[in-house]
């Protein structure tokens, strides 16, 4: 393989994993962006998504098959429940701790993380899963460059979900109240909003966003795992930090961001694939060092 | 906070006539000498399994109060903390299976080495938000035990076998009873040294920088370096439990350092109730001796504490020992 030819296949291995990484960086960073709490328990979000669409693929598997048609039924079943997951847990567990101590509602958070992880482990007995579908291996062959055509489709079905959120947030009633409570809830909640409703909607979008990553997830690299979710949690939190937590742009840019420079950065010399989660958490560590608001990310004064 | 104050009185009247029983003086002395008369005579007539459990749970307490002053003094969250445990072990095993070293020997340099950590980890990072802190040292937790999962010094993947055990006045201590005073001992140490920070110039220090950071600042208390302190000496805490855990297991390997262990200690400091000694070592008791006693529940026993966490922070954030009424 020529350099040229490493570096396309590297540039489509990234974008993958980069298409990934903002999916799952866009919850982190709306549910920041709007009440201030780093949901840690979001990256298991990820993994019950992988898991609930594992188990919604197996029972329409029989009526729609393994393959496309099957694959986006239960992706969008497993979006309304992890949705529906994530608005639960807000309710029952965020809710109350808002107005506590910061050291409080992050252990809270983690609390959930670890009853996710560990509720999923109890009922698969640890073990991996196979996700199977029978998608073929087909692809478009340039040269040396192989992308499969499943490749292709969940880039452009990751792309395809980032564009209808970026309209949302941008184009509609709610978007736009999201927003705004991002500002200023007091305000909002004086000018008429209906502040709990549109936090819901934001657990809800972004949970849901998490579920169709996991679900993608499955399909792209064929097993899951229950402790799948807390590495990526970690990543999605470093992509969301690259971009400028809070900033819906930001999170697409700093994870596809994210992706490309692990993708690349495996072919550093000395660091090899097993030194690449120490390389993105050095990226983390370096960026929140010098420059912790980020790419796009407003500076903003600090609240404890 | 009106609501925890007011809780503990009505729901759980035992714990608060245990608490207004304890308020003299002179009682806690009597419950304390009854306690650390039992601690020292039950390794007598208990069998070595007894023993192996009862000394890893006095080996949690040294951790969870190592913990205890990062997240329970100076309020930071700290989801790292089994890296300082793990730069603690393998210093010692480092030093003693591949050089030679006399295990006392290593002792200085492991508290050095997770002193550096501990600068390395905070320096840079405590200027930030708390939020953000707990994120970086996830990440650095992870990147401690990957370094040691790579790395041709610490043995890879299959970890340190060998690790010689170590000597005392010309008794080799190999046996499950004399590890059990050795961890008494730095329990003790450590109960010995919480206390006399918790009540120091630079524990009220933490104390006002966890209640209120700014206001802290406008004191003349310098916040970073209050936490850098919190930081460090909490490493030392995991560090020096660090060392005699290789000199007890005699092995070690990269997975005893994985995320659960620092959770693990975490919930022990959460369950007890932070920044209070007792409640930490009751805490730690607990994270061990729980599993024991309920066998067969042993594979689910992350579920259950999660779920006992969440509880516990959700209707009695000041944990299982009960609040000091003000």
């Amino acid at each position: 393989m020529s350099s040229l030819d490493i570096f396309f296949q590297q540039l489509a291995n990234g974008l993958i994993l980069g298409s990934f990484y903002a999916l799952v960086a866009l919850g982190y960073t709306m549910v920041y962006g709007i009440i201030k709490l780093l949901n840690f328990a979001h990256g298991d979000l990820y993994m019950c998504g992988a898991f609930v669409g594992f188990l919604f693929l197996s029972l329409v598997s029989g009526l729609l098959g393994e393959s496309w048609t099957g694959i986006l039924c239960s992706m969008v079943l497993s979006m309304l429940t992890i949705g529906l997951l994530g608005v639960l847990i807000q309710r029952v567990a965020y809710r109350p701790m808002l107005s506590a101590p910061r050291l409080s509602i992050l252990i809270t958070a983690l609390a959930v993380s670890m009853v996710l992880s560990n509720g999923v482990m109890a009922l698969t007995d640890g073990d991996y899963e196979a996700f199977n579908t029978d998608l073929g291996f087909e692809g478009l062959e340039m040269g040396n460059v192989f992308i499969t055509y499943t490749q292709i489709v969940l880039v452009v079905s990751a792309a395809l979900l980032m564009l209808t959120l970026f309209f949302f947030i941008n184009r509609t009633m709610y978007g736009k109240a999201m927003r705004a409570i991002a500002i200023d809830q007091d305000a909002c909640r004086l000018m008429g909003i209906n502040v709990n409703r549109v936090i819901a909607l934001t657990f809800f979008i972004g949970s849901a966003l998490a579920g169709a990553a996991g679900v993608m997830a499955g399909v792209y690299y064929g097993s899951i795992h229950f402790f799948m979710g807390f590495v990526i949690g970690l990543k999605a939190f470093t992509a969301a930090v690259i971009g400028g937590i809070g900033s819906i742009r930001g999170a697409m840019l700093g994870g596809l961001a994210l992706g490309l420079l692990e993708a690349f950065g495996t072919q550093i010399p000395f660091v090899g694939s097993e030194w690449k989660d120490v390389f993105s958490f050095g990226i983390l560590i370096l960026l929140l060092v010098f420059k912790p608001t980020g790419l796009l990310g407003k500076t903003e004064i600090e609240r404890m | 906070m009106a609501e925890q104050t007011q809780s503990p009185r009505g729901s759980k009247p035992i714990v608060q006539s245990v608490a207004r029983w304890l308020a003299p003086q002179r009682n806690r002395i009597i419950v304390l000498a009854v306690l650390a008369v039992v601690a020292m005579v039950l390794p007598l007539a208990a069998n070595n399994y007894m023993l192996e459990v009862l000394s890893n749970a006095w080996f949690y307490v040294v951790l969870c109060l190592g913990l205890n002053i990062v997240v329970g003094y100076a309020g930071l969250l700290d989801l790292g903390y089994a890296a300082f445990f793990a730069v603690g072990a393998y210093t010692t095993g480092i030093l003693t299976s591949q050089f030679g070293v006399n295990f006392w020997l290593t002792i200085p340099v492991a508290v050095v080495c997770s002193m550096a950590a501990g600068i390395i980890i905070g320096g840079p990072t405590l200027r930030l938000r708390s939020d953000y802190l707990a994120i970086v040292t996830l990440g650095f937790g992870e990147i401690v035990r990957i370094c040691a999962r790579n790395l041709e010094i610490t043995g890879g993947a299959g970890g340190l076998i060998g690790i010689e055990r170590p000597h005392l006045f010309g008794l080799h201590l190999n046996q499950a009873i004399h590890f059990y005073y050795v961890f008494l001992a730095l329990a003790v140490l450590a109960c010995f040294c919480s206390y006399r920070l918790q009540h120091s110039r630079l524990g009220r220090a933490w104390q006002y920088v966890r209640e209120d950071e700014d206001a802290a600042e406008a004191m003349g208390i310098n916040r970073v370096g209050a936490k850098l302190y919190a930081y460090v000496i909490g490493a030392v805490f995991g560090g020096v439990a660090g060392c005699f855990f290789a000199a007890k297991m005699t092995a070690i390997s990269p997975e005893t350092f994985m995320f659960q262990q620092s959770v693990l200690i975490l919930v022990g400091v959460v369950l007890g109730g932070m920044g209070k000694i007792p409640g930490v070592i009751i805490g730690a008791f607990a994270l061990v001796l729980f599993p024991e006693v309920f066998r067969e529940i042993g594979s689910m026993r992350m579920l259950v504490f999660a779920v006992v966490m969440l509880v516990i922070i959700l209707y009695r954030p000041e944990g299982i020992w009960p609040a000091k009424r003000s």
